[in-house]
């Protein structure tokens, strides 16, 4: 019965979902195409619009990568997602373990928990002016501080995805370990730690597509201090030069690259992660 | 006694300095942007108390009004759009097709893509692309671009919107619809339910968690919609596409009326927590009842 249903492929849904594909594919293919024309190519026809390029010449991703300082931007961008990730792994489940094994009998530990948890309830909006203010008080107007605030506006939904996993987690592991004598800090780094592994798989995937792509934090807070992340990049690009579509789009493209990159090598692990993220 | 003495101590030296970093990055620029909002502050220099003058103008405000309603209208048409197709998708994915694993994953490669480049590349398309087709099939309306027209620049961001999240929610409708058991299916083909009825009377009801997780997710990003529209629009036609964000950031940072937009801001806070705990206050009722 099992073979039967296995074998039996649903032909018209399989045509139909490579069909519906085109709507992802051709924004895509329009992107690609437009970067690799030259501007004397591009025509108002729609065959000439849809039509490939005469050359598959480098020349705009080169001028591209000089406009946007790609390098020191992409490098930027990097650095920031990669600390804010490292950092938020480390804190964000010592905070969920300490605030987990203590919430149920502690009304201290509790008001913490749901304190920083409806910190998921506060806009961006409304911390942007104040922020802007407070990091340029404190001299935090560059990327530590945008690494700084990004450990702080994840905190909540990574806490609660810790205090989640924790449960799960047996005390009587820990017991064991203290039996032994061994100290509460030796315990989480030895123990609790190493078994969250799954848990730190989804918060580092979330944390890094949203930190990777967030424009608005690094606009608000980085915007005077000469420094870019790639798509903050694309920001002051567009206004500077966005009627010249052919190297725009070379940008974008640029832009684009690593995550696709990122997604093509571990598409599992992100699939895994968003979802994980999103459900519990 | 030392053992346990030594286990608080050490709880208490974890979350201390931890939840300082959150007060001090967002339980204190909170506070102040509800001070800023009973004050004239242009975000420099000095400024007065006005009371409550900048929560009275809000309410006679068209500009708020405008971008209220439209933030509103966006989070409304773009949630629907987004879970009526996605759900359409995921049923597809999860169907018995070839190629499962490749479509799947190429389904969700909108959702790791930047919004800020998605948009601009839309913005390209419904600018150059569109019209041109409009001409092509002789269609009046589409033969200029949309985004030009004050009535039709919002359907463009509804697109690009619900473009980047179909992605997401698919894959979580999907991830809803493996945990139906087959049985249930065979016990509905018993009963000889087919088709639509299947679908409203048993896959529908086992996998409204998942509607309910696609829901909030879905309301609470449109409703702070801010790159799209910065890449596709800047709020324009005639601020017709003017969201709350960016009204916020365009005119508080960037227009000097720092004060009376965090009063905009605190109003805006306060809408979000109302939506979100009403949304979840619904559907765990709608769970209960199953």
């Amino acid at each position: 019965m099992y073979e039967k249903m296995k074998a039996r492929v649903n032909w018209p849904i399989t045509i139909l979902l490579f069909i519906g594909l085109l709507t992802i594919a051709f924004p895509l293919y329009m992107a690609i195409v437009i970067a690799f024309k030259q501007p004397s190519e591009m025509t108002t026809s729609i065959s000439g619009i849809l039509s490939l390029p005469e050359l598959w010449s480098l020349s705009n991703f080169a001028q591209a990568m000089e406009v946007t300082d790609f390098w020191r931007s992409l490098g930027n961008s990097l650095l920031v997602t990669v600390a804010t990730v490292l950092l938020s792994i480390v804190l964000h489940s010592l905070m969920g373990f300490a605030v987990g094994r203590n919430k149920a009998h502690s009304r201290f530990y509790n008001f913490v928990y749901l304190f920083i948890v409806s910190g998921m309830f506060v806009p961006f909006a409304i911390l942007m002016m104040p922020l802007a203010k407070q990091t340029a008080e404190m001299h935090l107007a560059n990327w530590a501080g945008v690494i700084l605030l990004y450990v702080v506006f994840y905190m909540p939904m990574n806490l609660l995805l810790y205090t989640g996993y924790l449960v799960n987690i047996p005390i009587a592991l820990e017991e064991a370990a203290r039996v032994d004598g061994a100290s509460t800090w030796r315990t989480f780094w030895k123990i609790i730690f190493p078994i969250m592994k799954p848990m730190h798989a989804t918060v580092a995937v979330i944390t890094a597509l949203a930190v990777w792509n967030d424009v608005m934090t690094p606009l608000v807070i980085m915007a005077g201090s000469g420094q870019n992340t790639l798509p903050l990049a694309q920001l002051t690009f567009q206004t500077q030069f966005g009627t010249n579509y052919n190297l725009a789009f070379a940008s974008y493209l640029l832009a684009l690259i690593p995550i696709i990159i990122f997604y093509v090598i571990c598409q599992k692990q992100i699939i895994n992660g968003v979802v994980n993220g999103a459900v519990k | 006694m030392k053992k346990v003495n030594d286990s608080k101590r050490t709880y208490m030296l974890i979350t201390i300095p931890i939840l300082a970093l959150f007060v001090c990055f967002n339980t204190v620029p909170l506070i102040r942007g509800v001070i800023y909002s009973f004050t004239n502050f242009k975000g420099f220099g000095d400024y007065d108390w006005v009371g409550l003058r900048n929560y009275m103008d809000l309410f006679t405000d068209p500009r708020i009004g405008n971008s209220y309603l439209f933030t509103i209208k966006l989070a409304i048409v773009a949630t629907i759009v987004t879970n009526v197709i996605s759900l359409i998708l995921a049923l597809g994915l999860n169907s018995k097709i070839k190629g499962k694993t490749f479509l799947r994953a190429a389904y969700f490669v909108p959702n790791v893509l930047g919004a800020l480049v998605v948009g601009y590349i839309f913005q390209y398309i419904f600018t150059y692309i569109l019209p041109e087709l409009g001409k092509m099939i002789g269609s009046e309306t589409l033969s200029t671009s949309m985004l030009s027209s004050t009535s039709l620049a919002w359907i463009a961001i509804v697109v690009v919107c619900a473009w980047q999240n179909i992605a997401m929610n698919t894959i979580i409708y999907i991830s809803g619809l493996q945990t139906v058991p087959e049985d249930v299916y065979e016990a509905g083909d018993l009963d000889g339910a087919t088709g639509w009825k299947k679908f409203r009377y048993l896959t529908f009801p086992l996998i409204i968690p998942f509607f309910t997780i696609n829901m909030v997710l879905c309301v609470k990003n449109f409703l702070m919609v801010f790159d799209q529209i910065m890449a596709m629009t800047q709020g324009g036609p005639a601020q017709s596409t003017e969201s709350i964000s960016h009204l916020i950031y365009q005119n508080g940072m960037e227009g000097g009326s720092f004060g009376y937009q965090s009063a905009n801001a605190v109003v805006f806070f306060i809408v979000i927590v109302v939506i979100s705990v009403a949304q979840m206050s619904i559907s765990s009722k709608k769970e209960e009842q199953l």
